[in-house]
This record gives C-alpha cells, structure tokens and sequence, in this order.
C-alpha cells in the first residue's frame, strides 16, 4: 500500500509548527519526541506505520478549532484520530501530519431520558456510552465488536456498525448531532435533539467521511430502552448453501431478528479449540438472537426453528436461560482472538445481497485454494456483510502481499455479485486503490467534490478513501499553492 | 435538445397548480442526462408534482414520470430497487404481494395540498418523506439504500448500492435524501424494506393537555414496548400510541402499556385493523389541518413541543413523533418563524404563502456549505430555484 511522499516543507518547519501548537495547548498536550510519536504510527491496521511529525490531544472543542487554524495557517496536513482501533488505516499518519487524537475529550455533556438522547464529547468508548445509561434502562445501539475500546469519534468516521444493526441501523441511523471544526477552525453544528435536517442532510454526509471533511468534537446520540429480555438460538448444517436457504426463508417469513451471526467450518473449528463453547462441527453455524417479553421470544423462536427444521439441521440449540445464551454466544464473541492465536489474519468487510451467499461462499473457497491461503468466514449474515479472515505468516517473504491480493479479489467478487467493498470498516487505505472497481471516475468526483467544499485545501486525512492517483491533482495544488 | 416525449401519447401537459412550460417526459437515464445537458434554463423537477411545495417557483418543468419501474424486488434481502419516477402505488402492491412494506410510512400530501397526481418514489425521496413510524423505525433517509442521479452538468453519478450495509465511500445517498431536487435530478433509487406486521393496535388515552400528552408519549417511547407511533390530535383531546407485531405480543404490551401509563388515565385499545389504519393514515396525512389556511410543520426536541405548540397562536395543532413534529395551521399570511423565536428545531411552511421563505433559513456557517455544495452539484443553478437552495 503506498502513500505520498512527506511534503518537504513541513518536515523542514517542525520545530516552528510544534513552537505554534504549544502556544495554544498545555505542554502535556503536544507529543513531538520521536520515541513518543511512535505511540502513534498505526491503528489496528498494524502492516503499516508511519510516526506522524507530532500528535496533539486537546481537550476541548475550542483547543480543537485553535489547532486547526494552526496547521490550516501552516499547510499541515491534520489525521484525525479516536482510539486508534480502525482496521482500514483510517488514523495512519504520514511523515508531515499532525495527529490530532480526541482521546482525552470523554465527558458525558448531557442526558436526557424524556427526549432520549444522550450528548458526549467524541473521545468517549462506544461502550461507556451505553454505561452512561444503562442504569435508568437505556442503551446506544450500534456494536462495533471494538466497543470496549474504540471511540465514538471513530464511530462517525467510519460509520460503524455491529452485530445488531439488522434491527437497530448503524452510526448513521442512530446520530442526532454534531459539533464539527472545520479545517479553518470555524466550528458548526450540524443536526441537534430533533429528528430531521431543516436543509440538506449534511449530518448523513459528514457521518462516515472517514476523518475527511471535519473534526467532529461532540455528538448528541440516539439512546434506546433496553428490551426486556434476548436469547439466540444456534443452528448447524452441513452446507454452507442450506445454511444461506435458511437466513433467507426467515427473513422472507417477516420474523425480524435483531442478530443473525454466520460461521463457517474453518472458523468454528477455530473458536471451538479456543473456547470450547461446544459447538457441533460442521460445515455451516447460525446464532439468531430475538428480543422481547419472556413470551415473545419463545413465539418467535419457536418460529424461527420450525423454518430451521424445514432444512434439517445437524443441530439446533435454543438457549432456555441467560448461562445457555452466553455459552452460545461465547465462541463467536471470541473468533477473532481464535483465529489470531492460529495465524497472523487479514479482516475483510465487503457486503453482499443475502440471496448471493451460497455463491460467494463457494467461490472464496475456490480462491483460497488458488492463492493456497486459508479463509474463515465469520459475519452478519441478515444484512450480508461478509468478513472473510485470510490467514498469513507474516513473516513470510510475500505472504502479507499473496493476502491482499487475495483480499482485493475477494472484494472484488463482492462488488460483482451487486454488493460493496466495505460495510462497516470503511476505506481508509486498504480499500482505496480498490474504489475504482466499484465507482466510475464520476462518481468520485462527485465525493470529491464534497471535500473540495468542505476542506478546499485538502488538508484532513488527505491520502485515504480515493485511489492517490484520482485524488493526485488536488493533493499536489495544496503542496504547489504553499 | 433530445426531450424524449411519451411515444404515441398525448402531448405533454403541465401539472395542475404549476406554471411554466412542459419541457417533455424523459424516459431512460441516458436521455435524462441529454436533456439535462442541454438545458439552457431553469427547471422545476416533477414526479407526481404532489409536493409542489418544495419545488421552487421558476422555470419550465422537467417530468420524470417517464423514468417508471422496479427493477430489482429481492424479498430475502428486504431489497428493492425502482425508477425515479416509479408510482408509489405500483411498489406498495409488489411489496404487498411478499408481505413487506416501505416501513417509514411516506406521507400522502394530496389532501393536505388539495392536489390531484401520482406520488412517485422520486418525489417520496427527494422530500425524505417519512411518517408517524419514524420514531421507531427511521425516516425514508434511513431506508434508502442507494441513488442513481444526474448533476448539474448531464453526468450520470452512482452513489451507495443495493445492500444494507456500505460505508463504501462518502454518503450522497443522505445527501440528495430531502434536498427537494436541489442538486440533481435523481434517476433510481434502492430502499430497504420491512415486513408486514401480522397485527396492530392502538392505546388511545382521552382529554390530556398537550403537556400531558408529550409526557404520556414520552413514557411509551422510552419503555420496552416498541410503540411504532405516537401521536396527539390536540383538537380532539386524543392521544394515540401504537404497537405493531405477532398478535400475542401486540396484546401483551397494549396491557403493559396501560398500566405503565395508568397515572394518565383509563385507555381504550382499538384493535381493529381497519380503524388503525384510517386513524394512523390521518395522522401521518395531517388530515386534521382540513382545507383551509396556512400550514406549517415544525421540527423540534420533543419535551419543547408544548410550549412552541402554544407560542404558535395555531387553530388546530397535532404531535406526531412523539411531539418532535408539530403541524401547525395558522392564518393566511403568518410568519410562524418570527413567533417561535430560537429554538432546537426548523419550520417549513407546507401550505400557504408570504413573504418567509418556506424552507428555515440556515445558520451562515451552514448555509455556506450548502451553497458551496449547490454551486459543485449544479454549478449553473437548472435545479428548483427558490425550492431549498
């Protein structure tokens, strides 16, 4: 993955930026030592680092504004950044950047039960958002599995979803507000506690721009009442297709769960030698969680496994109380640690149409035998965002470069079947050199141009989400204008 | 210029209520983006011209009813995908046909807009047409999956897809979600569905204040009961909360539900599918706004409703969502925007004319941004001038 050359004149002015940014932050503020920088060279993305010229951690939205008018002033490119947990390299710096990190800026601004929303500043966990509530019974929705540590400022980036999104949206669906600088400092409000846009729908846009048109400082969010109670039911196949048949006749039957998770054979090999959650091996599993009364979950699982058995299952499991649901859902909250004890892996995020399941599952397995690297698939099945894991050695000579071919063709295929490169992680750089397989040149210059009016000079995160050679003309007339 | 009229029909007429000169019924895309780039004036973008109100007042008019048909209805991945200027009622009867439904409820503006035509999903799209479900469910802008659109200068622009989860690239997709035909003119659109409920019910309490009532609507909405509607008909002293669902459950949380709000008084539970039907399409048409006088629609924090309710000096108020939409008819000529002051919120004038501009003005900041967006999309301003921008 290649990034653009460090532009020269900032390198060359670091200790006159680093002098400006001190003037405006407390001393503990500015991090500029190269040995502490390096705290800072990666996300989650962990093939690729960079230490960026220095990182920045302010406070408040007022410290955020005075930053930026600082690099904005100085022709500093800025990469915003959460808790660093993207796995698309969202908050990959580059040589010349500042990383302007939200970490310390956790403060809960407001709660309010009758309106049901809650106001944070954007540093704040995805999961103590939900802590924040969960005492008067209420929750924010979307689940990233990195909830325990990624902030809700990357959330927005990325618009990020979760195992529950099929009954309650994603980052988008469940955003009321935010307050945004922009890369001049000038700080607006987009949205607020009432439900729709007064003009057009620039909180939608701004949601999932990836770092791109603004620094998103606080956020008024969607809370919602927990439900009385959930429970899964886990059923295993022998055949990927049938198991695919099954999502779609449920979904088709008008029982909307709020979770229906997808395994295959490689992965639930994987998690069951890691957790020993006692899973039924076989070729296919399904976890189908639906909430509700007591009763109501029974009527609707009792549905959902009379479709089950229509396509005879080797198993089917329905937890009767909370020590059962736990142990069904043990193995897959633990499939990413499973497979990272095996092999270094590659994390995928495309999405399909649910009915191209069967055909996509059969041609990964076709591919990894060609690239002879192994996949196991583990994703969200109702809504069909796939995430295969490609396992590698990484320190093999060429393997890392063998799983991101393999990667991109899978991607690839996803595209082809009518679905997207990514449904949940973003772009960042893994899939910007892919977005021409998915987008005409047109249609990115109609996203470009939005960041064109948003930041014209092409300062904020500048080298992510379009291909650098679509993208080349406006990045160099920023270094040529300095 | 190549406007492609219907083949063999009559010639085309402009829509009642609309002036300005038929500019021709384009039927595919390509000759869309022609048409487009040929364009030397000023155009008012039409589907069903039921939602004339966001429309703009200048320039001929540019009909997209030509641009007609689903083209993708995948029942097992809750997908479809139509024209523009594909009939509303056409894509209710293929969903009816699965079972499913369009579950933001997309309002009918006919009766309140005392106008005849066709909605089309275009027009449904473009206004982020949503109804009394939004509060459970979301708005059309959350439903919308993906959008085909033509820019300012006759480029065909593709932007999201057909899946229900995509963080491929910048969202346009809410972007041109309720920017009333301000940017481009949208050729396809792809939603997301829902299945039908098997039943409905509604708790109706009687004779709350409006305070009252937003409190009560409150308490529903923050239980576990999954109200799929909300709404107070202050005339008539009625508030309405439903519930969707299997049967059992229906009528296992309309009894949770009245005892929860037992402090509110007694409440009857209609569970008549045909009179919720009747009593919710009232609610989300605003039928109670009649035929006369200005109408104007407020968007505000719930919790505020009542006192910006009361500040409005309306002849006829109803709550929807909970209280964070108001409909509010007042005398010929208010400008409802001077009375309510600074609050969390924004007004359009739905219904009515005077010398406030229908859409609320933005704060400078934002206001800038659109323009700016405007002036990328539609660099030589074709696109429903006087509309939103």
């Amino acid at each position: 993955m290649q990034m653009p050359q460090p532009d020269s004149s900032v390198l060359s002015r670091k200790a006159q930026i680093v002098a400006a940014l001190r003037q405006v932050l407390p001393d503990t503020a500015v991090i500029d030592d190269p040995r502490q920088t390096k705290a800072y060279e990666c996300d989650g993305l962990t093939a690729y680092r960079c230490p960026p010229l220095a990182a920045v951690l302010p406070s408040s939205t007022d410290e955020v504004s005075a930053i930026l008018r600082i690099c904005h002033q100085m022709g500093v490119p800025v990469v915003p950044r959460g808790s660093g947990t993207s796995l698309a390299g969202g908050a990959l710096p580059t040589a010349d950047s500042i990383i302007l990190g939200v970490a310390r800026m956790t403060d809960v601004i407001e709660t309010d039960y009758e309106n049901r929303f809650i106001r944070v500043q954007t540093g704040r966990t995805n999961l103590s958002v939900t802590g924040a509530v969960e005492e008067n019974g209420f929750f924010y929705a979307p689940d990233p599995s990195s909830q325990l540590a990624c902030a809700i400022a990357g959330n927005i980036a990325m618009n990020s979803g979760g195992a529950h999104c099929l009954k309650y949206g994603v980052t988008t669906n469940n955003l009321l507000g935010v307050t945004m600088v922009m890369m001049d400092g000038e700080v607006v409000e987009l949205g607020g506690a009432h439900m729709d846009s007064g003009g057009l729908d620039l909180l939608g846009l701004v949601c999932g721009s990836e770092g791109q048109l603004g620094v998103v400082t606080e956020a008024t969010l969607r809370i919602l009442p927990k439900p009385e109670g959930a429970r899964p039911v886990l059923i295993g196949y022998d055949s990927n297709e049938v198991a695919g048949a099954c999502v779609s006749d449920i979904i088709k039957a008008g029982v909307l769960p709020v979770a229906i998770e997808f395994m295959d054979r490689p992965c639930i090999e994987a998690c069951e030698a890691f957790a020993k959650a006692g899973y039924p091996m076989c070729e296919a599993l399904l976890i189908i969680e639906v909430e509700g009364s007591p009763d109501e979950i029974d009527h609707q699982l009792g549905l959902i496994s009379e479709i089950a058995r229509r396509h005879n299952p080797v198993e089917l499991r329905e937890a009767k109380d909370a020590d059962e649901a736990g142990r069904i859902w043990l193995g897959r909250k633990s499939a990413f640690g499973a497979m990272g004890q095996i092999n270094d892996y590659m994390c995928l995020d495309g999405t399909i149409p649910v009915s191209a399941l069967p055909f996509v599952l059969r041609r990964i397995a076709e591919m990894s035998k060609d690239y002879g690297l192994d996949v196991a698939n583990v994703f969200h099945a109702g809504d069909g965002n796939m995430h295969p894991l490609i396992l590698f050695d990484a320190n093999k000579p060429g393997d890392l470069e063998l799983c991101e071919a393999l990667g991109a063709d899978i991607l690839r295929l996803c595209v082809e079947v009518g679905g997207c490169l990514t449904g949940e992680h973003g772009v960042g750089i893994e899939k910007r050199d892919l977005m021409v397989d998915q987008f005409t040149a047109v249609d990115l210059e109609a996203q470009m141009a939005v960041k064109d009016v948003f930041d014209p000079s092409w300062l904020l995160n500048p080298a992510k989400v379009f291909p650098l050679a679509s993208s080349e003309a406006r990045r160099s007339a920023r270094m040529a204008a300095e | 210029m190549s406007v492609v009229t219907t083949a063999g029909g009559p010639a085309p007429q402009t829509p009642r209520g609309l002036s300005g000169k038929m500019k021709g019924v384009v039927d595919s895309e390509v000759a869309l983006s022609e048409c487009v780039a040929g364009l030397s004036g000023p155009v008012r973008i039409v589907g069903g011209a039921t939602r004339s109100f966001g429309s703009g007042t200048a320039g001929d008019v540019l009909s997209v009813v030509g641009l007609s048909g689903i083209t993708l209805h995948d029942a097992g991945a809750l997908t479809l995908v139509a024209r523009a200027g594909t009939r509303l009622t056409e894509i209710e009867a293929a969903l009816d046909d699965a079972g499913q439904r369009l579950a933001f409820e997309p309002m009918d503006m006919r009766g309140l807009l005392g106008c005849e035509g066709e909605p089309t999903i275009g027009g449904i799209v473009a206004a982020n047409a949503s109804g009394p479900r939004r509060v459970q469910v979301g708005a059309c802008r959350d439903f919308l999956l993906g959008v085909r659109f033509v820019d300012g200068m006759g480029n065909i622009v593709s932007n999201g897809g057909r899946v229900m989860k995509n963080v491929t690239g910048y969202d346009l997709v809410k972007l041109f979600c309720g920017s009333y035909g301000s940017l481009g003119v949208m050729s396809e659109v792809s939603l997301k569905v829902l299945p039908k409920p098997e039943a409905v019910a509604s708790v109706v309490f009687s004779g709350l204040s409006d305070a009252e009532a937003v409190a009560a609507m409150s308490g529903a909405l923050g239980s576990p009961y999954e109200v799929s509607g909300a709404a107070h008909d202050a005339q008539a002293g009625k508030t309405m909360l439903r519930l969707e669902g299997f049967d059992a459950s229906v009528v296992y949380r309309a009894g949770e539900l009245t005892r929860l709000l037992a402090r509110f008084g007694a409440a009857v539970t209609e569970q008549d599918p045909k009179a919720n039907h009747a009593l919710w399409r009232a609610v989300r048409d605003a039928e109670t706004m009649g035929a006369q006088g200005d109408v104007w629609r407020i968007s505000a924090k719930p919790g505020d409703a009542p006192v910006l309710a009361a500040e409005t000096g309306a002849d006829a108020l109803l709550y929807d969502w909970g209280g964070g939409l108001i409909w509010a008819r007042v005398a010929k000529g208010t400008d409802l925007r001077a009375r309510l002051g600074a609050y969390d919120g924004h007004a359009t004038r739905v219904r009515g004319t005077g010398d406030a501009p229908v859409f609320q003005p933005q704060a400078p900041g934002i206001a800038r941004l659109s323009a700016g967006l405007k002036a990328r999309f539609d660099p030589k301003g074709l696109f429903n001038p006087g509309g939103l921008l």
